[in-house]
């Protein structure tokens, strides 16, 4: 059951890249893609009863949390930061340019 | 910004870079690790650009010195791993000495290995801030 | 007193079908700076969701990274035209988009239904890093052990990235000599 809300939440992101006229609107979609992604990843790793992956000093941690899924998941937040800085730059000249957002507008003006 | 705003800042810029230092530094102990120590050591020079302005800012920390800082960090970090090709023969492996556990001077080449990665993310990051704000030729600030 | 204890499948409901809203909300309304704050909400959501799965390195960092991602949509929707004039809906594209979602969701729902149950996964090379890491490397944080000392590689090749991006935000903005080119 979680699982599947995780992928209607994917889903409401590809909906966003799909279908919307907004450039900024797509690279919100894109960000919620990318949130669908690293919550499935941790998810899959989740063990019942379990203990953050990190030793104690005053007890004893026996059953631990999958730190690998963790691992991945630390680097995919760090490179979706730059991946969104990019799209963001890329956005920002789109406008100095054609003077809008609009990607059918873009299209039509070849200049 | 008003005055608030730059007194606050004044006060409290300096503790969200030395908390960035500890969780950098403390990495291999408790969470945390060289990302998010670096990126919240740049968000306390992004801090001090929103409230004081770009010109003012500058001074402390500018474009140039942050180019420099990012190469830096990312040549210290393919020496690291370099040094183990040259001295044991194998790439990227943890050739110093593991110590006790719960020490800070403990896991051999993972503390530097951070301190490299804050440098490289923190400047990276600061730079990207920065072109994408004080952009001049026919945009607006 | 009693106390009701909930596990952690309970808490992660509300807090799934509190960012599918929020999300909704991001796409569909007009005024961009609402859009902004409300993913911002999901990216908090997504931040409370990792401590709720003992992840508290991850929740750090998408804490921080959440701050950043919203100063950068700030200053790309501030100052913007941003209502288009209306024109005549695609339904075509909607249409195919929405029964491709549907497909998918469909298809998706028989796949993960192969995955173990939620909450006892098969951790078959995790348990040797576990059982082997605070000998091996000497650190007591398994995450930075395995992203620094196992897998070594993938820290290095994202550090790289991160370089590349930098690099490409700053060929793509500097426009000061193609400007002077293009009035001349």
């Amino acid at each position: 059951m979680i699982y599947f809300l995780c992928f209607v939440l994917f889903c409401v992101g590809l909906y966003g890249i799909l279908v919307k006229r907004n450039l900024i609107k797509i690279i919100i979609g894109m960000s919620i893609l990318d949130y669908a992604s690293y919550l499935f990843l941790v998810l899959v790793g989740f063990r019942m009863e379990g203990r953050a992956p990190i030793y104690d000093k005053a007890q004893e941690v026996k059953n631990m949390v999958d730190p690998i899924p963790q691992a991945l998941v630390l680097t995919a937040i760090v490179i979706g930061l730059a991946v969104l800085a990019l799209m963001i730059s890329i956005a920002v000249r789109l406008y100095e340019k054609y003077g809008t957002y609009d990607i059918t507008e873009i299209r039509k003006l070849r200049g | 910004m008003t005055l608030i705003v730059k007194e606050v800042t004044r006060l409290t810029v300096g503790l969200i870079f030395l908390f960035g230092i500890y969780i950098m530094l403390h990495g291999h102990l408790t969470p945390g690790g060289g990302f998010a120590g670096g990126v919240i050591v740049a968000l306390s020079f992004i801090h001090m650009v929103l409230a004081y302005g770009g010109d003012f800012a500058t001074k402390k920390m500018n474009s140039r010195i942050a180019t420099i800082l990012e190469s830096l960090g990312g040549l210290m970090f393919l020496s690291l791993a370099l040094l183990g090709l040259i001295f044991a023969g194998v790439f990227f492996l943890n050739l110093l000495p593991k110590g006790m556990p719960f020490e800070l001077k403990s896991a051999g080449i993972i503390p530097l290995c951070n301190i490299a990665i804050c440098i490289k993310v923190g400047a990276g990051l600061f730079l990207v801030f920065t072109l994408l704000t004080m952009f001049k030729p026919g945009g607006d600030k | 007193m009693e106390y009701i204890t909930l596990t952690e499948a309970d808490q992660l409901i509300p807090l799934l079908v509190f960012m599918i809203i929020g999300s909704i909300v991001a796409l569909e309304i007009d005024d961009m700076l609402s859009s902004v704050i409300a993913i911002g909400a999901v990216g908090v959501g997504v931040t409370i969701s990792f401590l709720i799965l003992k992840a508290p390195d991850l929740a750090i960092t998408q804490l921080v990274v959440e701050i950043l991602c919203l100063i950068l949509l700030v200053r790309a929707t501030i100052k913007r035209e941003m209502r288009f004039p209306r024109k005549h809906a695609d339904y075509l594209r909607i249409i195919s988009a929405l029964v491709l979602i549907f497909l998918f969701l469909v298809f998706s729902y028989s796949a993960l239904m192969g995955l173990p149950p939620f909450g006892m996964p098969i951790m078959k090379v995790a348990s040797e890093y576990i059982a082997r890491g605070i000998h091996e490397t000497g650190a007591t944080n398994m995450v930075a052990s395995v992203i620094l000392d196992y897998r070594g590689y993938d820290t290095l090749i994202e550090a790289s990235i991160l370089f590349t991006a930098v690099l490409g935000v700053s060929v793509v903005l500097r426009s000061v000599g193609r400007i002077r080119n293009e009035k001349s």
